[in-house]
């Protein structure tokens, strides 16, 4: 069954990354102007437009230029960098582990903080710790990451001294980053599993093992926060994918190295190759990592399965 | 929702509910200071928020300028009340947009079912398939930096979200008594998807709406921190941060309340969309 299930998803995102590889192909092509001369950039010799015509077939048929366009993405041929000359490939590369490590440690804060306050704020439903938690995760919510970050810094690197303001040389330069663009996702996450805890904590099952003479510790970690943890484990996993896209502003704020700061930089140049690679790497992990958690939640939850 | 007329009606009873909740009533106060900064800023700005004074930049707050003044000396407060009209022009473009494209793919969608719902759903899983601000910055690369274009592209950032609520909401009412019986006596397509559909899958949209219009300040406001919004002079909550951001070391306050203004108000929408959900459609409660 769950192996039918796994096929089930993984054809259905078949069309969306075809989607996606039409969207980014006809990027270049919907802008005014030659998408050679779009592409090789403003300071591209003829010779060098002719030869982006020629690799990208741009004398040919749109169907044909978009299966060579589809060729070179699994050729792993993303393109040259108008800016700096290099492969998108590699200057993708070199940049994605500091996002990845950026959103992995968010993630991270964000789950084990955001799991904590919402069990407490469930089980203490209404208690002055559920409001203040609450009213907390309302203000991580409406926090605008650049200006959190922006405060941050200011208090923990400018007066204080405790953290490097900018950069990516350690785990130091890590922390202030993570915070900055963990807060919304804590706040999600925190808010999710309250309101899980909540429902499930009303369910028989509950009432039985409690009614059993159970203590409330077990009644709460051994049999309510098993289910209630079921759909907090999809919050989770969609909050992994949105820091991807949400890091571009927190790597602008601290400097960091990584693609979010690469496609703005390649926004304000006009750098249309790095944009083309950066998106679709970016959407193509999302839908991974979806898929994944999709899997997950199946075998958390039988019933998704038989639907 | 149903023809005007009727006593006060559902509005009344809507507020009424909200009411009860304090913290809907400080959301509803703070979008109604909001709105009236925006609406009467050139009444209440003490000074004229485009005026250069190189002598006094980066000033801290003092009396007459009670927020201090920015790096080209101009009056922070001033820009602040002046920054709300543009959020505000901002908030209800990209929700005007969000809306008038995305509730008629959905309810389309969701009406006539079968393969063109399939083919709908497949391009709203596409748009949805971009994370987070993804999006709206890909459009920007397409239609190139400016205002114009940030409100466009974060508005179609919003389409599929209203999409999806609007296609869920009309599956639901689809197979009500009140759908079947207009069908019965004729009614057309359009008459029903007009008159019945969209009328009665309003308020998760009134609730998202409000929603949204927290987000589309944060976004454009993200966005104008990126350089990819406003040009300058204009007052732009973003933009005025991002301007401020370099001098944060030697005069925090530039930064400091441009930032402060954007949390305060997407707060406000925030606390106000969470009452309206729960006085709209207390099933929607989280």
């Amino acid at each position: 069954m769950s192996s039918q299930y796994i096929i089930r998803r993984l054809l259905i995102m078949i069309p969306v990354l075809f989607g996606i590889s039409i969207i980014i192909f006809a990027m270049v092509r919907v802008i005014p102007g030659d998408p050679g001369y779009i592409l090789a950039g403003p300071h591209a010799t003829k010779e060098q437009i002719e030869q982006i015509r020629e690799q990208l077939g741009l004398n040919k048929h749109p169907v044909l230029q978009y299966l060579l366009f589809l060729k070179n993405i699994f050729r792993g041929d993303l393109g040259t960098s108008t800016r700096t000359g290099l492969p998108v490939t590699k200057e993708i590369m070199a940049r994605f582990p500091n996002t990845l490590l950026l959103a992995f440690s968010s993630i991270f804060i964000a789950t084990v903080f955001g799991v904590l306050i919402g069990i407490i704020s469930g089980v203490k439903q209404n208690s002055k710790f559920d409001y203040l938690s609450m009213l907390f995760a309302l203000f991580g919510l409406s926090m605008p990451v650049f200006w959190l970050g922006l405060m941050l810094m200011l208090l923990f690197s400018i007066k204080l001294g405790w953290f490097p303001a900018v950069g990516a040389e350690g785990l130091n330069h890590l922390i202030l980053p993570s915070l900055t663009l963990g807060a919304n996702s804590t706040a999600i996450i925190a808010r999710m599993t309250r309101s899980s805890m909540l429902e499930v904590i009303r369910l028989d099952y509950i009432r039985t093992a409690r009614a059993k003479g159970l203590a409330e510790k077990v009644v709460i970690m051994r049999h309510a926060l098993k289910n209630a943890l079921i759909p907090v484990v999809t919050v989770i996993g969609l909050q992994t994918g949105t820091l991807l896209g949400g890091a571009v502003l927190t790597e602008i704020v601290f400097a960091w190295p990584g693609i979010g700061r690469l496609l703005v930089e390649a926004i304000l140049s006009r750098d249309y190759p790095v944009v083309q690679g950066v998106v679709l790497l970016v959407a193509t992990t999302f839908i991974l990592i979806n898929l994944i958690v999709d899997i997950i939640y199946s075998y958390l939850d039988p019933r998704i399965r038989y639907h | 929702m149903k023809k005007g007329g009727k006593k006060r009606g559902p509005i009344w009873e809507v507020f009424r509910r909200l009411s009860k909740r304090i913290t809907a009533l400080i959301g509803l106060g703070i979008v109604l200071f909001f709105l009236i900064l925006a609406l009467f800023a050139p009444l209440l700005a003490p000074h004229d928020p485009y005026e250069h004074d190189l002598a006094h930049k980066l000033a801290p707050p003092s009396w007459e300028y009670p927020l201090g003044r920015d790096e080209l000396g101009r009056c922070i407060l001033s820009r602040i009340i002046y920054g709300a009209r543009i959020s505000l022009v901002i908030g209800l473009i990209v929700i005007s947009i969000g809306i008038f494209i995305g509730v008629p793919i959905g309810v389309i969608s969701a009406y006539y079912g079968g393969r063109v719902d399939f083919i709908v759903q497949r391009f709203v899983d596409t748009m949805l398939a971009f994370p987070g601000i993804l999006l709206a910055l890909l459009l920007i690369a397409m239609l190139g930096v400016g205002l114009h274009n940030v409100m466009i592209a974060v508005g179609i950032s919003t389409v599929p979200i209203y999409a999806r609520l609007s296609r869920s909401s009309v599956l639901s009412i689809k197979a009500r008594q009140f759908v079947e019986a207009a069908k019965a006596i004729g009614a057309s397509d359009v008459k029903i998807i007009l008159q019945h559909l969209i009328p009665n899958s309003l308020s998760p949209i009134i609730v998202q709406s409000t929603l949204h219009m927290a987000t589309a300040i944060l976004w454009a406001a993200g966005l104008g921190f990126l350089g990819l919004g406003v040009s300058p002079p204009t007052a732009e909550w973003g933009a005025m941060l991002n301007g401020g951001r370099l001098y944060i070391r030697v005069a925090s306050h530039v930064a400091t309340f441009p930032g402060l203004m954007i949390f305060v108000t997407v707060l406000g929408f925030n606390l106000l969309g969470d009452g309206l959900r729960d006085a709209l459609d207390p099933r929607l409660k989280t």
